[in-house]
């Protein structure tokens, strides 16, 4: 048995090298379908990483809560008290940090860059999850005192500090104030929006106050809460408490959003499934109709060797042996093809994650599948074919000219 | 079962065709046929030659009628038997050649074969042994493209030999040849039908049925004569 599959198999591979182009145009549907589901699939979960790290770089279990223009007139900003009474008044909520900041330009060494300085206290940098490469973060002291301490950003310390000389001690300064310098982020990119979170100078959020904005507002603040409280009736408290010390009256809109990290999360997911089905559908017509394209030429082919087959018949080859020896073609073909689909998919996948700018990640699983399903292909539109060659009569093939 | 004839014919008729269309190539062809006989089938044109052929090769099936082969009949054998009984018993020979092209003299030899499941190298070793019978083992590796017709004649014959059959059917083996490769070609038959081999050949040219035998002249679609060939005769002749 095994000799006459080996044999088959021989045979089909030496049949499609003798029509090689012919069998290339024959599988280039199954090979751009393959190419198509693979590339697509591959870059769509380079974009989920990415996009997964950035909500991540917001933290978990975090709303962040912004004030916003209404028909009223322009974003009322928030002020300490109320991020106060967001930690304390509202069950679930772990901690609450508020976050304002100016345009400045950093002086040091004689060399000057333009910047942003982010008033800020621990707590934010812990509910945000960003980590120091080198230094300490704010003290208790420095930040009820309001004191002239700074964390650079890798892009301010790159461009005004000495390369391998640590900058911790360093004195510096923003505009006209200056500060010392405690310690030195770590690299995160692109933020939300496409700001730049490495060009960046962080201090504790009452010096930015009183020597920058020269109020108490804060721009936007983060609210860290337990998982394990729902997030919808920790997002109704808020949105009542927030309501109630805005002064805003039944009816009137929120002067203020609230994004749930999770819930962008979830509505990430459910894009990308929504993305994944429409590809697959794509690609399920695109292999139809390769398959279609294979089972026409599988029918030229049987007419073409109508006298091969009533050959193999007459000298005794069963129905079943000529029905396999088509299928195993058509198989090897779709396979082959399948093949071809994805190495191009590979390189496709592997240049678009690259000129897009997000990771290329590899998913095994779509490639065996992508392959399992070119085989299938072969085996169901090769049927037809193949059964039709093993119907042939032997005296009528033998006379086929 | 011995003492039976190897092929036996009751009644076989062949209608091709149905309605008005319908045309009655055999008429009721009765013949037996016993192990080791060398048979030439002759008749005119049209007489139903190959159509008896292809229902003794098991190719084709009658009408009506009892063909028994080996004291089996076979007018009532699925498809897929009567492939078993080819590819076991049978070794057949067409009007034309008939070879696989762009395959060479040896695999086309192979094929057989590879049907009975035979492994590569049990498949080498008896193709280039029937090669040999034809002598055309120098020749083993070219395709059929590459070979005269008297050449492609032999390789049609050896894979016919090569499963060691029974009986060797022939139809007008040497219809394409002329006259000297045809007489290479009988001599070769009469080697084999030595050999134990039973023959049936058809053929046009009474010089080449002379190597037969028996010799069978059909006429419309019947048998109409039976003659015991000269073949005996000769070899006594020469002999003597
Ligand atoms: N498949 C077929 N369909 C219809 N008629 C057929 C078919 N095969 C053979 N015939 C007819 O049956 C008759 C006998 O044909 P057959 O091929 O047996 O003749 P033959 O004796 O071999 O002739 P030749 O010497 O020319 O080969 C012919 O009249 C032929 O036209
Ligand atoms: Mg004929």
């Amino acid at each position: 048995m095994f000799g006459i599959f080996g044999a088959t198999l021989l045979l089909s591979l030496r049949e499609i090298r003798r029509h090689l182009m012919r069998s290339f145009l024959t599988t280039l549907g199954i090979i751009i379908g393959v190419a198509a589901v693979i590339t697509m699939v591959t870059l769509g979960n380079g974009v989920t990483a990415s996009v997964k790290e950035d909500i991540s770089s917001l933290g978990a279990n975090v709303y962040i809560i912004f004030p916003v223009r209404t028909e009223r007139g322009s974003p009322r900003p928030f002020d300490e008290a109320d991020v106060n009474a967001v930690a304390n008044q509202i069950a679930g909520v772990e901690a609450a940090a508020g976050s304002a900041s100016a345009a400045a330009t950093a002086f040091h060494n004689g060399q000057n860059w333009s910047t942003s300085v982010n008033g800020v206290n621990n707590e934010f940098l812990r509910a945000q999850s960003i980590d120091l490469a080198e230094g300490r973060s704010f003290t208790a002291a420095e930040e009820t005192a309001g004191q002239n301490v700074c964390i650079l950003g890798p892009k301010v310390r790159e461009a005004i500090f000495v390369p391998d000389v640590s900058p911790l001690g360093e004195e510096m300064r923003l505009d006209s104030v200056s500060c010392t310098v405690i310690g030195v982020l770590e690299e995160r990119g692109q933020g939300g929006g496409g700001r730049d979170e490495d060009n960046v100078v962080m201090m504790p959020l009452k010096t930015v106050q009183r020597r920058f904005t020269g109020d108490d507002t804060i721009q936007f603040f983060v609210v860290k809460y337990d998982a394990a409280y729902s997030s919808a009736s920790i997002q109704t408290g808020l949105i009542d408490l927030l309501r109630e010390r805005r002064l805003l009256q039944e009816g009137q809109e929120n002067d203020f959003n609230i994004i749930d990290t999770a819930q962008v999360n979830q509505a990430l997911g459910t894009a990308i499934g929504a993305l994944t089905g429409m590809v697959a559908a794509i690609a399920a017509i695109s292999l139809l109709v390769g398959g279609i394209g294979i089972m026409n030429i599988m029918l030229v082919s049987v007419t073409e060797r109508t006298r091969e087959i009533g050959i193999r018949l007459a000298i005794g080859a069963l129905a079943k042996e000529v029905q396999l020896q088509f299928l195993t073609e058509a198989v090897v073909l779709c396979c082959l093809g399948g093949l071809v689909g994805i190495v191009l998919a590979f390189g496709l996948s592997f240049g678009l994650a690259a000129a897009v700018g997000v990771p290329f990640v590899f998913d095994p699983m779509i490639n065996i599948l992508s392959f399992i399903f070119s085989a299938a292909m072969g085996i169901i539109f090769g049927y037809y074919p193949a059964r039709r060659a093993s119907k042939l009569d032997p005296i009528d093939a033998l006379r086929h000219e | 079962m011995s003492s039976d004839p190897l092929i036996q014919l009751e009644g076989i008729t062949k209608t091709f065709g149905s309605g008005d269309a319908a045309f009655q190539a055999l008429k009721g062809v009765d013949m037996s046929i016993e192990r080791g006989d060398f048979v030439a089938v002759m008749g005119p044109s049209g007489s139903g030659k190959s159509t008896t052929m292809n229902i003794l090769g098991c190719l084709d099936i009658p009408t009506s009628g009892i063909f028994r082969f080996r004291g089996t009949e076979v007018q009532s054998l699925t498809r897929d038997q009567r492939s078993l009984l080819r590819r076991r018993y049978l070794g057949f020979v067409f009007q034309g050649f008939n070879l696989l092209a762009r395959t060479t003299a040896l695999e086309n030899v192979e094929l057989p074969l590879l049907y009975r499941g035979e492994s590569k190298a049990e498949r080498r070793k008896a193709g280039l042994r029937a090669l040999d019978m034809v002598g055309l083992v120098p020749w083993a590796g070219h395709t059929p493209a590459e070979l005269s017709g008297g050449q492609q004649q032999r390789v049609a014959i050896a894979r016919a030999l090569v499963t060691q059959p029974d009986v060797l059917l022939a139809d007008e083996p040497t219809g394409n040849l002329d006259s000297e490769r045809s007489i290479e070609i009988m001599e070769l038959l009469t080697e084999l039908n030595q050999s134990g081999i039973t023959v049936l050949m058809v053929t046009h040219e009474e010089e080449m049925a002379a190597f037969a035998k028996t010799i069978v002249r059909f006429r419309d679609g019947v048998v109409e004569r039976i003659e015991s060939g000269t073949r005996s005769a000769q070899i006594t002749e020469a002999s003597g």
